[in-house]
Parts: structure tokens; sequence; C-alpha cells
């Protein structure tokens, strides 16, 4: 065993994969500038060359397109979007191109991209770098979708969607880049479409998106004694392994589900509409799901606080079901 | 129209070996020809049978537009890359495409060149390098920086080709790609199809200059204009540029004035002025009889060339009519993912 930083287990995954394989290339905004604005890709430069390591002009449509352009000839890109906020200035590419491309061919062609936004929100920087948009991408036939909220699964995660065959979007949380945690010697994949129960309970079952997975585990701590709460963490959105999520609420009855997205259309709704449609049955109360307040995130520190999810707002929510 | 360079360089043909005809092949001019005569020929048969209900949904006609993708094609491998647009049967039949196949695709046939999920937009046949047509306005141009990137990348010298509209290069992503492009001297070629209608908005209403090509001065690259219903000088125009990619030197912009003979798609109304179309109509404008006359082809080939277009669209019109629709079971099966 050895201790990781999720923001080197990013590193690590990139600088595996491009050395497994040489038709992978990173591709994005500063990434050959000292590892990047955030140093994700620290190193990959001086090791692989400006050849694989191709920092751009800011132009997310054109990067975005050529990643596609590039996976349907034959290599394996992967782009990196500075803060996912940003992926509006390049959603024809990614939504109607690259997640498009294997659909309107008939299957002739794949599209083997690898889209890393890096997300987060509680950094004071306000409505147009703070937004969780997975609910977009989900909306989107054509795309994986995941979110690693440990190193393990930062790595592991990673190395599976360069290895896809079709376009993945891997979301990461900058909030966590400094996390340490002790992971396994060797090589491991997190394999796409399997949830992790964080922690066992036999009261209700917290579905923990992303960063929300620290939230949950604190609220679960906070409610020891009073509650036996289960905490699961999807890792993979899409696909979604919706079969752990059953089988928990088929012991515990209740469900909240929370992540920093609003909860309205957030990806929360879709969890419970699956679980109320294959599942109604196994449920004892309503179903919950904890979201940041439906504005565009406001900048002073108290109001961005009050808007995003909280130990103390789950917990409450958690309470409410409980005491049904 | 002479063709002409807008950064103060010397055409580029002129400094090549290629020199019209006397270079060329007359077998390659004939070869030009039925390229032409099949778009013209597909074009019409798709128009009749849309007309007649056989073919649904909408579909863009590129008759009257010959020239641009026949010059263009005739100067590529076929391990050249293509992206195309929404009006691109033409670029497919120019690159090799498989007129059963396409027909089918029209047709919504498992057999089509994308198995009945593209349609008359977005056919596919990588086989012969012809990398999807497009039914979003200015997509095709980030698109092939990709293939353009993966060929530089892998140290070959392939080459990507993106037909646009004029309406296209109001799209952002003209000037991200020929920034890109230009940069990274990727070996590119950005072909603007200049028919003087955005859908129904006509050129001078959308753009405030007389040419997109000058803009190619800005990102530092060769950009020319070429009349765009005269087969040979777009070839001309076009195997010299690349020549210029395939050396590493970078892309151009390649403007090809044309005209949209038809409305913009079946359900659209044409508004415009009757003179202009007359004008348009007229066989010296055709590029067909431009490349007839250019080229000096004897009507007795004329004639022998049609007859084997008009088999080969028979042929391709009764498989189409012969084959099975997609299953949707299977379809959802290789397709559908939660």
């Amino acid at each position: 065993m050895r201790m990781l930083q999720y923001i080197q287990a990013i590193n690590e995954a990139l600088h595996e994969e491009m050395a497994r394989d040489a038709s992978v290339f990173v591709i994005g905004e500063d990434v050959d500038q000292n590892g990047g604005v955030f140093k994700t890709t620290q190193g990959l430069v001086e090791r692989f060359g400006a050849r694989r390591v191709r920092g751009t002009p800011i132009s997310e449509s054109a990067f975005a397109g050529l990643a596609t352009g590039a996976a349907m000839s034959g290599l394996r890109p992967v782009v990196e979007f500075m803060y996912f906020d940003f992926v509006s200035v390049a959603m024809d590419p990614l939504v109607n191109q690259m997640a498009k491309i294997a659909g309107m061919s008939g299957g002739q062609l794949q599209v083997p991209v690898t889209v890393r936004a890096q997300t987060g929100a509680r950094t004071r920087e306000a409505a147009q770098h703070s937004q969780s948009l997975e609910a977009w991408f989900l909306h989107t036939p054509g795309f994986k979708v995941v979110m690693p909220a440990t190193s393990y699964d930062a790595k592991g995660l990673l190395k599976s969607a360069i290895r896809d065959n079709g376009p993945v979007l891997y979301i990461e949380n900058r909030l966590l880049y400094h996390e340490t945690e002790s992971v396994p010697d060797g090589e491991w994949t997190t394999p796409l479409g399997v949830a992790e129960v964080v922690r066992e309970g036999r009261d209700i079952t917290v579905v923990a998106i992303g960063y929300a997975r620290k939230l949950a585990l604190a609220a679960a701590q906070a409610l020891e004694g009073t509650a036996s709460v289960e905490v699961i963490d999807p890792r993979s959105l899409a696909p979604l392994d919706l079969a752990t999520i059953l089988s928990s609420v088929s012991k515990t009855g209740r469900l909240v589900v929370v992540h920093d997205a609003p909860a309205s259309c957030g990806f929360g709704a879709e969890i419970v509409r699956r679980v109320v449609a294959q599942g109604f049955d196994l449920l004892d109360a309503e179903p919950l799901v904890v979201g940041s307040a439906h504005v565009p995130m406001p900048f002073s520190p108290p109001l961005e606080d009050a808007c995003l999810p909280s130990t103390a707002s789950l917990t409450a929510a958690i309470h409410k079901i409980i005491n049904r | 129209m002479p063709a002409k360079f807008w950064n103060g360089q010397k055409a580029i043909w002129e400094t090549t070996s290629i020199d019209g005809l006397k270079t060329m092949e007359p077998d390659l001019v004939i070869q030009m020809y039925r390229s032409m005569l099949t778009i013209r020929l597909f074009e019409e048969k798709a128009k009749q049978l849309y007309q007649s209900g056989e073919i649904a949904g909408a579909i863009h006609l590129s008759i009257g537009q010959e020239a641009v993708a026949v010059g263009v094609c005739s100067a590529l491998r076929l391990d050249d890359a293509v992206f195309s647009t929404h009006r691109g049967h033409g670029h497919l039949i120019a690159k090799g495409g498989h007129l059963p196949a396409m027909m089918a695709e029209l047709m919504g046939r498992q057999t089509g060149c994308s198995h009945g999920c593209g349609g008359s937009m977005h056919m596919f046949e990588p086989q012969v390098g012809f990398m999807g047509g497009n039914g979003i306005v200015g997509g095709g141009l980030t698109l092939a920086l990709g293939a353009a990137f993966a060929a530089q990348y892998r140290g070959l010298d392939g080459i990507a080709v993106v037909f646009f509209g004029d309406g296209a290069a109001q799209q952002g992503t003209f000037h991200e790609a020929l920034n890109l492009a230009a940069l990274w001297k990727l070996p590119y070629l950005a072909v603007c199809e200049n028919n003087q209608y955005a859908a129904t908005t006509p050129f001078a209403a959308a753009v405030p200059t007389a040419d997109i090509a000058p803009r190619a001065a800005g990102y530092g690259i060769p950009g020319i204009v070429v009349d765009g219903n005269d087969c040979l000088a777009v070839y001309r125009a076009a195997a010299a540029a690349v020549e210029r990619a395939r050396a590493g030197d970078g892309p151009t912009l390649l403007e090809c004035k044309t005209y949209r003979v038809e409305p913009h798609c079946g359900i659209i109304a044409d508004r415009r002025p009757k003179e202009e179309l007359e004008r348009w109509g007229q066989p010296d404008r055709d590029p067909l009889e431009h490349l007839r006359r250019e080229g000096g082809l004897s009507d007795s080939v004329i004639s022998a060339v049609r007859h084997d277009v008009e088999a080969e669209l028979e042929t391709a019109v009764a498989f189409a009519r012969g084959s099975p629709y997609p299953d949707p079971a299977a379809f959802l099966q290789e397709h559908a993912n939660t």
C-alpha cells in the first residue's frame, strides 16, 4: 500500500496510459505549460514530447472537434477542459458530433475520446466557474459519464475511460485534488458501471455523487447512534449500476440522493425515477434529492454556502425521512 | 473568373508542374465528366424519388455545384479524408462512394452506407475516406482538423479536406479551425462552396465583403478564389493546395464560386429572382457543359458515359428498393445505453 493524492492519481493514469498506448495523446489549454493550471498534466510534455501533449489556443470548439476527428481516424485523445463550465462553448462538437458519430454512421466509426472536465463549487469563483453540468451529458445519448471521488477511482476510472471505445466524460473535482488516501501497489482499473458501497447501514440509503461522497460520510458519522446510514458512490453515472442501489433500498426502504448540481432536473431526480419505476414497493418513505439551489451560483461566501448541499443539510434531510 | 491570391503570393499552381490539360491524362477528364454526370443524375433521381415519397426526410441537392466536388476530390487519394456538409451526396460520389449503398441509405435501408441510421445528411463511407456528412452548418470544420492531425501525428502524408458553404464561414468554428490548422501547419484543405445562399439568405445579406478567401491572410495561409463551375480550374487549385499540405506546408482556404440551382431543400419555398435563376441556368454556366467544351469531349464519349451512368443508377435504385429495412430490436441492442 502507498499514499496517493487524487491529483497524482489522475497524473499517474495519464502517464501510464500514454506509455502503454502510442495512440493516446493529451490536448487542451495549458496542458503543456508546467503541467497545466491545476498540474494534472505534470511531466507529460517532458516525457512524451510536444507531439503528444498539445497545448492549444483558447478554442474549445476547435480542440473538441479535433479530438472527435482524430478519434474517428484511430487515435485515442484525452481532452482537458480547464473548467467544466467551459464545455458550453464546445457543445456542438461534443453533443452533435462526438456523441453522435458512432450512431449516425451505423456503428462504422468509433470515437474513443476521454473528455476530462474539472468541476467544483465552494471555492468562491461564482456562477461561471462552479457548475456541475453532468446532467446535460447524461441526457445526451452517446456519452458515458463518470465522477470519481477518491484517488483509487480517479486513477482507475481514468484508465478505463481512456481504454473505452466511445466518448467518456470524466468529471474530476478540484476540491478533492489534494485529498490523500491509501491505494494498492501495482496496476488497477475501476470498471465503468460498477457502484461502490462505501459504508454499510440498515436504515437509509444515501447515494452520493462526486464531492457529495464526503458530505454523506460525514453525515453518516454524525448520525451514528441515531440512524444507520448506508452510503453508495455510483462512481459511474452512465452506465449506472442501478442493481446495487435497488439492493440497498430493498434493505433500508429509504433513499436520499445528494449532489452539487441543482436538484431540479439533476441526476438525482433520474435515480429516483428509476428506483420508483423498478422498486416502488421497496420504499417506505418518499425518496429525496439534496442538491444546490436553482440559482446562478453567487460569489459572497455566506451566499454560496447557503446555496450548496452541506453535511448539515444532508443530515436534516436524512432526519426528515427517518422520522417519517 | 480569374483565380487570384490574397496575400501577395503567386498562385501556387504557377510554381508546380500541374498545368491544366497539357499534363493531364485524357482519361482523367473523362473520369471527371463521368463523376459530375453521376452526381447530376443521382440528384435528379433522388429528387424524383423524394417527390414520389420513396425518400423521406429532408434532402439537399447539389445540382449545379458538381464541379467543386469533382475538381477537389480528383486531386485526392483514397486515403485522404473528406468531411462533408448537409449537401453532401456529390462529395461522396466524387470520393468514390458506392451508389447502391447511397441510394439504400436515402431510402432508410439496412444496406445503406450508414445502415439506415444517417440518411441524406449523415452518409458515411470511411472505406473511401468519406468521414461523413454533417447536419450542423460549420460542424465539419473542426472534425477535419482531427483527421489532419492524425495524419501528421503518425507521420503519414494523408490530408483532410472539409467542404463547407458560404453560410458556414460565418460560424465561429471557421475561425477556430483555420487558426489552429495554420498554427500547427496541419495538412488541411478548407473548401468553401460559395453557392451564394445560406438557406434562403443571399450572400450579401450575411457577409460584408465580396469574398471569403481574403480572410486566409489573417491566418497567414493562402486564400484562393476560383470559378467553382470550372472543374479543371477547381482541380488545378485543389491539386496545388493538396501538394502544399502533403509537403507539410500547411492549410489552404479555397473558395469556389458556384450556384445552387435547386432550392435549399425540398421543404422550403424558393423565392430567388427569376432572372438570376435563368442566368445561372444557361448552358455556359453549367459545369458539365463547361467541362465537355474545355476537355474537348466528343458526343460519342458523352453518350457512352451517360449510358453507363444511367445503367448504374438503375441498378442502385433496384438494389435499394429490394433491400430490407433495419431491424429496430437489433438497432436498440447495439446503440441504446443507459
